[in-house]
């Protein structure tokens, strides 16, 4: 889309190379396959006019640069402007303790899960939260919330016999205080803005909680509509941020651009998979992208970064280097990508695969290596040669699985080994550079 | 029908007087111009019809105003209602049980659009028809998913079969299928864990769960319903159709229309995939299901009385 966006414009402006300004008329093509473009990554019809008219004053006027498309040219103007818009406003929480955080939004956007998540990214940046179950409506919302919050070793408050919300959240409170929590996050039914009632329960426990941050979770995929839900839940509780969850599918996310020029509330989280560890602080230029339709490479390298153990790599990278990788090894790293997400997740980060399909079961088969390596004594594996037939038949039954598969396993490995040696030439450096480059510019090939 | 048009409408009260506010001059006396041609347009994106179905509406709009500039306000939504009714014409979905029973309904979608709630709803609908209905509880993976089903069913007395969290979705719904076979159940519905269609090995889970099925009878399931959420954008189309071609959809359930969302992305769903339309979520409570009917919707969409 992104690349399309740039080649429409490109056509539409295809005359303007190199001949004086951009103008209101040699742009009005242009401007309109950008208009298309915002309503089909569902950005609010309004919002999406009034972008287009900010666009077309910043470009009126310039000069169309030598040596680079003017579609270029204006899809960077584009992005740019996007990315500010995004990015305005404080996108970190607030620091009181304890942090009261109220969780909002409409059926099924993700509250509960999100609440988990935050809870366990607040617990690892060191507080102790607790999460209440404030969702007295869905069935089995409070047993969702529990098993979380244990699956997370989360404080957990919940009273399933009132039917009081304000009074749930004051009681929660209480018990946050002899938990010695210092961080409550208060998981809230799904509500329409509409309704007038349970919009009045949430304003009253609001009311009661004085919460430090009021986030607003909302389905990246939303449409047209998410201005007016964001608006009456912004006037009716003041919200302090919000969540955009789901991004790991391929919605564009134009939703989040309505809701941020409506409320002005910032973006603050981003649910990216159904696993609590699925979580991460908003970047305004990766969803900048998105909307344009682009991947999120920068995503990828960070989270790589933030989860691989540093000097862990560099002795894997030296060893690889030096050919001397074994299958010890080779378990380690499958572990760290493992920490990275499902493979579908990781995918879904590079540009043009989000959408991409993996073959099924590519986790599966990572989840059976591991098994087949695991079932190997230490010994073999630093030492793969050992392994003559009757350890291999050890193996496969140890690990569950075919004797083929070890027999293909170690095979590849092998080749495994034998690029290395090949590579010991140097290859790898320079790739590794490159990649470093492309992290600390931030700038993608082609922008 | 009327009966029916009123129960809609009232479902759609809230969803029409935001819209009707917009264009209430425009489908009022008031005479057509290129203003409220503009104002149309933004009527029908923000209703999340997309840019082509809204393109093409227009254009019939604006040609009839060609033939005829003293067209009234009234008289282009009529058009606009009737254009919307061809594109959605044989959209409307029929239930119908199978020649040998259980009738195997399985409800899919993406995480949180409304497949465990609907299914109760719709156990409760046909339960009241006089028909018996059995579910199976084949969200093993989502926390408590099951206990959700499981109060349902209690709510409802209706009739269960359920696992644990952890469970072999497919083993689940084998044994529902048994269960219902032999107590000689009309209908069993099946609720599937949300899942994101982008996620492959996610999507062959439900492809297991109908090899199972097909161990039993062939053609089960009968209905392979996708659960829309009626607030979403354009990405529906997206979900659809890549539900589509890994499960091959048989229906649509849009859910959530009670809001202030007019769900008009279902609209570029059937024009895509000419999948039928089967019910209407409008609610939180069992009986806030409807049938989906072409007619009552475009004139709720255009604001027109039944
Ligand atoms: N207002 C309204 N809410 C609905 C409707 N249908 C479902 N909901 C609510 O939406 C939320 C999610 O519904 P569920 O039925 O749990 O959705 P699901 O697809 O089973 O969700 P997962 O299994 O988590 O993927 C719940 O709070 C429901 O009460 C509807 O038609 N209108
Ligand atoms: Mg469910």
């Amino acid at each position: 889309m992104f690349e399309s966006l740039t080649e429409k414009l490109s056509s539409a402006l295809r005359n303007l190379r190199g001949v004086g300004k951009l103008s209101e008329e040699n742009m009005a093509d242009a401007l309109k396959e950008v208009r298309t473009a915002l309503l089909s990554a569902d950005v609010h019809f309004k919002v999406a006019r009034e972008f287009v008219d900010r666009v077309q004053s910043q470009c009126v006027g310039q000069e169309v640069l030598k040596g680079v498309a003017p579609g270029q040219q204006v899809v960077k103007i584009i992005h740019d402007e996007l990315v500010r818009l995004l990015g305005e406003g404080a996108t970190t929480l607030s620091a009181a303790r304890p942090l009261k955080i109220l969780m909002v939004g409409l059926h099924g956007s993700g509250k509960t899960t999100s609440t988990a998540k935050l809870g366990k990214l607040l617990k690892k940046r060191g507080y102790r939260p607790l999460v209440a179950a404030c969702d007295i409506y869905r069935p089995a919302a409070i047993d969702q919330l529990e098993i979380l919050a244990k699956q997370e070793e989360l404080g957990f408050y919940a009273d399933r016999a009132s039917k009081d919300v304000p009074a749930i959240g004051t009681a929660a409170l209480a018990a946050a205080q002899t938990a010695t929590a210092d961080c409550i996050i208060f998981d809230t039914a799904g509500r329409l803005q509409i309704d007038h009632e349970l919009i009045e329960e949430v304003k009253k426990l609001r009311a009661r909680v004085q919460p430090d941050e009021v986030l607003l979770v909302a389905d990246g995929a939303l449409g047209q509509e998410a201005v007016n839900v964001a608006k009456t839940f912004h006037d009716a509780l003041a919200l302090t941020g919000l969540v955009l969850t789901k991004l790991d599918g391929d919605a564009r996310g134009g939703a989040a651009l309505s809701i941020k020029s409506i409320t002005g509330v910032p973006i603050k989280f981003v649910g990216t998979g159904e696993k609590t560890a699925d979580f991460d602080t908003f970047y305004p230029d990766r969803l900048a992208s998105r909307i344009l339709g682009m991947g999120d490479v920068v995503s990828l390298v960070e989270k790589a970064q933030e989860t691989i153990d540093q000097k862990e790599a560099e002795k894997m990278a030296a060893k690889m280097m030096k050919a001397e990788f074994d299958l010890e090894d080779f378990l380690a790293q499958m572990q760290q990508v493992k920490k990275l997400g499902s493979m579908q997740s990781i995918l879904g980060m590079m540009p043009g695969m989000s959408g991409v399909e993996l073959p099924a079961g590519a986790d599966k088969q990572m989840a059976r290596t591991e098994a087949i390596i695991k079932s190997m004594t230490p010994q073999e594996r630093r030492k793969p040669d050992l392994l003559n037939g009757s350890r291999r038949s050890r193996i496969a039954k140890g690990s569950g699985t075919k004797l083929v598969e070890v027999n293909q396993l170690l095979k590849q490995f092998q080749q495994m080994q034998q690029m290395m040696k090949m590579m010991k030439g140097g290859g790898a450096k320079k790739m590794m550079r490159q990649m470093e480059a492309m992290k600390a510019s931030g700038r993608y090939p082609g922008m | 029908m009327f009966g029916l048009f009123k129960k809609f409408k009232e479902g759609l009260a809230k969803t029409v007087s935001a819209i009707a506010a917009k264009t209430h001059g425009l489908f009022g006396g008031r005479k057509i111009d290129a203003a409220s041609v503009d104002e149309l347009e933004e009527a029908l994106i923000t209703a999340d019809f997309g840019v082509e179905t809204a393109d093409e509406i227009l254009a019939e709009i604006k040609a009839a105003y060609k033939k005829d500039a003293s067209l009234h306000g009234w008289q282009a939504a009529a058009i606009g209602a009737a254009v919307l009714q061809r594109v959605l014409a044989g959209s409307e979905g029929d239930l119908k049980p199978a020649a040998s029973g259980p009738t195997v309904i399985a409800m899919i979608g993406v995480n949180g659009s409304g497949k465990t709630t609907t299914s109760a709803k719709l156990a409760w609908k046909l339960k009241q028809e006089g028909k018996t209905v059995t579910l199976a509880a084949c969200d093993t993976f989502r926390a408590a998913a099951v206990e959700q089903l499981k109060t349902w069913a209690t709510r409802l007395e209706l009739e269960i079969v359920a696992s644990h969290t952890g469970a072999d979705s497919a083993a689940v719904a084998f044994d529902a299928w048994q269960a219902a076979r032999s107590r000689g159940r009309d209908y069993l519905i099946v609720d599937t864990a949300g899942r994101l269609h982008t996620k492959s090995n996610l999507m062959e889970e439900l492809a297991k769960i109908r090899r199972v099925l097909q161990k039993h009878d062939p053609a089960a399931p009968q209905h392979r319903w996708l659960v829309v959420d009626g607030s979403l954008g354009s990405n529906s189309i997206e979900q659809a159709k890549v539900f589509h071609q890994s499960f091959g959809l048989t229906g649509l359930v849009v859910t959530k229309l009670d809001g202030t969302s007019r769900g008009g992305a279902i609209v570029g769903i059937y024009r895509q995939l000419k999948i039928p339309i089967y019910f209407l979520g409008l609610g939180e409570q069992a009986e806030d299901l409807q049938p989906f009917s072409v007619e009552n919707y475009a004139k709720a969409v255009f604001g027109i009385e039944g």
